[in-house]
């Protein structure tokens, strides 16, 4: 394929471009201490797209705690070790990072990020680990109910409604006809509104909080304007609007966003504050495509304990709309009960992509923990190596390397040369790889590259020496070289591909760290082949075009 | 030119036994003592204590560590936490974990002291100090062991194919008493098992393997080329035209894992020193474990297969070429010596 040097220097020419190219300095999120004020916040720094480990830069450092607020939680410590795992195995699913878990003092949690990117995504992905429960939704309208009044009362607190949602008085039916027992309520509802409405003093203006609710599509799902959601969490934070709440009622927000005629509408639901059960009972959950009705369902199976739970609670609510709640946010739409559920359960999502299905199924696995988990310490942190740990190594490396050079040159002059230059490409190549991977540096893992190159050069070695042997069997310069690479070949071929199936299983098979190892290897692994073969072969057939009566060879 | 060990023509197997013997030596008790007192994790497996440190003055974090260290106080982390006074230090005393309540306020106390002579009283307050669980799951080191069995089941399945199972099970093998012979070596100098010392094992494994099959991908070709020498003379002879390879090999990786130990001090140095002895039993497996144990199994289940064992095969190249074969290796060198190199 690649027989004449042009097409040869072309390719190695494009993998040192696309190398660079991994390597160049870009704009990356930071998490940053504001010196000011002391917060964290977000600053875009420019730099070479290369995580370094907790080791060498230090990174976020987060403290969770279990939530004892909502009502005690009977065993925090085996809640916390419970939950040490769950989060693990969540933030080792994030990538390559070396991340520290870690249980403190029975009761608290530390989450360590090295110089985390993407704060936010991190954050996310340790708030979706938080606390899982299954409520019903306001089924008697209660909160509806208690509009009027709660209307009323910030009326008299002075509150007026926005003019631009004036359009629609009350809770108003945006989606025109409802199905189900929504239908059946509605008339009532409008008649408990309007007697309210009466006894304020200007009729005609709306309710300064229904006037942003529409109602949703089943009982206790009211949809509120993107843009008005922050009035709607103030409002309803007040004192007054607190107490007008009914009892038995809670308000959550939704993490679906629907658009309809050009606006998008958050749902805000009001349920039951009494979970019929919460994510500690739940073992499994996967998500399917149904082979007879294509559509995509969630299967979950609970605990023995937690089936009869479910089994009793259920019973009890039956053609009720159920809510799944992850850390006070309602995933999706509630689904209908559509019967007695026991220890193995199915959510339908209907005509849903799978990959929602899939997403559920995780929340639903990842939220399987005893208890909620707040987030109780946010800091920076600096490397947990000094400098002078990290100089030591760094110097330890160089000269590693030049002693590798040293020899190399020494020994085998002139091709030694060859060698070593193509080993600055193994090194590109191999930090490209790490870079393009999202790979965390650590120190171990700086040594670990360090001593893979002295291991890189095997291939060379392997090639000179038979090199050597062809040229004392009596061939010639070119013959020497070409058959030296031919028979070192099938060594070089098995002994790697090898070396690289354990590493796949590493990979495979082992956990975070035992996986980031795995990765060095396998990139280190195919950077040494290019380099040592397929580069020093093309600098050995330019140096013999270049002197083609060449009749002693410098290796 | 330099050249080493070229042309050479030791008799390597013959010394098999002692070999046997010398390995014996340092696997045996190494094991037991491993299998009384296990093996000496670090606090990354174990846990320890840890101290969070106020400092009237932004000390730096070197400072802290010096005076840990004087008070022997090894293998603490130190890092800054938040502001440049503020400061976590996870700490251990004692080799293992023991009951946490008084090992917390033991460590908690040796730290304090090592603190108040370092620094001074006056310079440092504590905020809190509390038992600090492991930062790596038990599971980690279940999966490592895992991870390596799978990877034997792979190599075997590999080698048997572009080999012959003989070869695959030598190596596996020969890599399995590197193993070995390294958790010895972790237990005789009592290192510190931390997740840089997996890592080192298991490089060790992959450095180990390569090293043999380098060996035995010659042992292939040789018995392709002499078909009527014995295997005793052929592994002697693949061993010995290996042996200026092994020699640079080692030399260049030796040299990396040497300046690490040398120069880069405490932290990486545990790993260096396993890595350093990786490459030694690594390169005495190959020749000393995985050729004599193929020389076994070739004794015990003889097969004219071994001498089939398929080579390598590049597109548009001769596999074996011997156009001038040179003297059976038993009987002593290569005679006709080249003069073309210089």
């Amino acid at each position: 394929m690649f027989h004449t040097i042009r097409s040869r220097l072309i390719l190695i020419g494009l993998l040192v471009v696309f190398s660079v190219w991994q390597l160049v300095p870009r704009d990356t999120t930071e998490r940053v201490r504001d010196v000011t004020t002391g917060l964290m916040k977000d600053t875009v720094v420019h730099r070479v797209p290369v995580n370094y480990g907790l080791d060498l830069q230090g990174g976020i450092h987060l403290a969770l705690e279990v939530d004892q607020s909502k009502g005690p939680v009977p065993d925090p410590a085996e809640a916390i070790r419970r939950a040490e795992r769950v989060v693990r195995i969540r933030v080792n699913e994030f990538g390559t990072k070396e991340p520290v878990v870690q249980v403190v003092g029975g009761n608290r949690l530390i989450v360590e990020l090295p110089g985390e990117t993407d704060p936010a995504r991190a954050k996310s992905i340790i708030q979706r680990t938080a606390f899982l429960e299954f409520r019903i939704t306001d089924m008697k309208n209660l909160f509806r109910d208690a509009l009027p009044a709660i209307d009323k009362a910030l009326r008299e607190a002075g509150v007026r409604a926005a003019e631009q949602t004036g359009a629609a008085a009350n809770v108003a039916q945006l989606f025109g006809p409802d199905t189900g027992k929504a239908k059946a309520k509605k008339p009532k509802a409008k008649a408990a509104a309007k007697p309210a409405a009466k006894d304020t003093t200007d009729q005609n203006a709306p309710g300064a909080l229904s006037s942003l609710l529409f109602q949703g599509q089943i009982p206790g799902e009211y949809l509120v304007p993107e843009e008005q959601v922050p009035v709607v969490d103030s409002l309803l934070a007040r004192p007054a609007v607190q107490r007008l709440i009914p009892r038995g009622i809670e308000l959550k927000w939704g993490t679906d966003v629907s658009s309809r005629a050009a606006r998008s509408y958050r749902a805000l639901y009001a349920l039951e504050d009494r979970p019929i059960l919460t994510g500690e009972e739940l073992e499994k959950a996967t998500a399917q495509r149904d082979p007879l009705t294509n559509q995509s369902v969630v299967n979950f199976s609970l605990s023995r304990r937690g089936g009869r739970i479910f089994e009793r609670e259920t019973g009890r609510h039956v053609s009720d709309y159920m809510a799944i709640i992850l850390d006070g946010r309602v995933q999706g739409q509630p689904p209908i009960i559509k019967g007695q559920i026991g220890q193995h359960g199915q959510i339908e999502l209907g005509s849903k992509p799978l990959q929602e299905a899939q997403d559920l199924a995780l929340v639903l696995r990842a939220g399987a923990l005893p208890a909620p988990l707040t987030i109780v310490e946010e800091r920076t942190i600096g490397p947990s190596l000094g400098k002078d740990s990290i100089n030591d190594g760094i110097r330890a490396g160089i000269v590693g390397v030049a002693l590798v050079i040293l020899i190399m040159v020494g020994y085998y002059r002139l091709s030694g040369l060859l060698a070593v230059s193509a080993l600055t490409l193994y090194l590109l190549f191999t930090l490209a790889g790490l870079a393009a991977f999202g790979f965390t540096l650590t120190l171990p893992g700086l040594a670990g590259l360090v001593l893979s190159v002295g291991i890189a050069v095997d291939a060379n070695v392997l090639i000179f020496e038979r090199i050597r042997e062809e040229l004392q069997h009596g061939k010639l310069v070119r013959t020497a070289v070409d058959e030296g690479f031919t028979h070192a070949m099938s060594a070089i071929v098995d002994s790697n591909v090898s070396t690289m199936l354990t590493a796949m299983i590493l990979w495979l098979v082992g956990t975070g760290p035992v996986q980031g190892f795995a990765i060095t290897l396998i990139i280190g692994i195919a950077a040494s082949m290019i380099t040592a073969v397929f580069v020093v072969r093309t600098f050995y057939m330019i140096w013999l075009d270049r002197r083609p009566d060449m009749v002693t060879l410098s290796v | 030119m330099i050249r080493l060990f070229a042309n050479a023509h030791y008799d390597f197997i013959r010394w098999r036994r002692w070999a046997y013997g010398l390995t014996g030596v340092i696997i045996i008790p190494g094991f037991a003592l491993f299998l009384v007192h296990g093996l000496n994790y670090s606090i990354e497996f174990t846990g320890g204590t840890l101290i969070q440190v106020h400092t009237t003055t932004p000390v730096g974090t070197g400072k802290l560590r010096a005076a840990l260290d004087a008070a022997g106080i090894r293998d603490a982390e130190i890092q800054q936490f938040g502001d440049p006074t503020e400061y976590v230090i996870r700490a251990r005393i004692g080799t293992e974990a023991e009951s946490a309540a008084s090992s917390t306020e033991a460590t908690a106390q040796a730290v304090d002291s090592a603190l108040a002579r370092g620094l001074g009283h006056d310079q440092y307050k504590f905020v809190r100090h509390e038992a600090v669980g492991p930062k790596v799951g038990r599971e980690l080191q279940g999966k490592a062991f895992l991870a390596i069995f799978f990877s034997f089941i792979v190599t075997l399945v590999y080698l048997a194919f572009r080999f012959e199972w003989r070869f695959g099970l030598a190596a596996v093998l020969a890599t399995f008493h590197d193993i070995l012979t390294t958790i010895a070596f972790i237990r005789y100098l009592n290192l510190e098992v931390s997740l840089v010392v997996v890592g080192a094992v298991l490089t060790m494994v992959g450095y180990s393997l390569n090293d043999t099959i380098i060996i035995f991908d010659r042992v292939r070709e040789n018995l392709r080329k002499f078909r009527r020498q014995n295997l005793y003379d052929i592994l002697n002879l693949s061993i010995n035209e290996t042996l200026p390879r092994s020699v640079l090999t080692h030399g260049t990786t030796m040299a990396t894992t040497l300046a690490l130990v040398l120069l880069a001090g405490e932290v990486l140095r545990p790993f260096a020193l396993v890595m350093t002895f990786a490459i030694f039993t690594g390169t005495f497996s190959s020749v000393y474990i995985a050729a004599p144990i193929l020389l076994y199994i070739e004794k015990r289940w003889p097969g004219e297969d071994a001498r089939g064992a398929r080579t390598f095969r590049p597109t548009g190249a001769v596999a074996v070429s011997a156009p001038e074969p040179p003297p059976p290796p038993a009987t002593g060198g290569p005679g006709a010596r080249s003069k073309a190199a210089v």
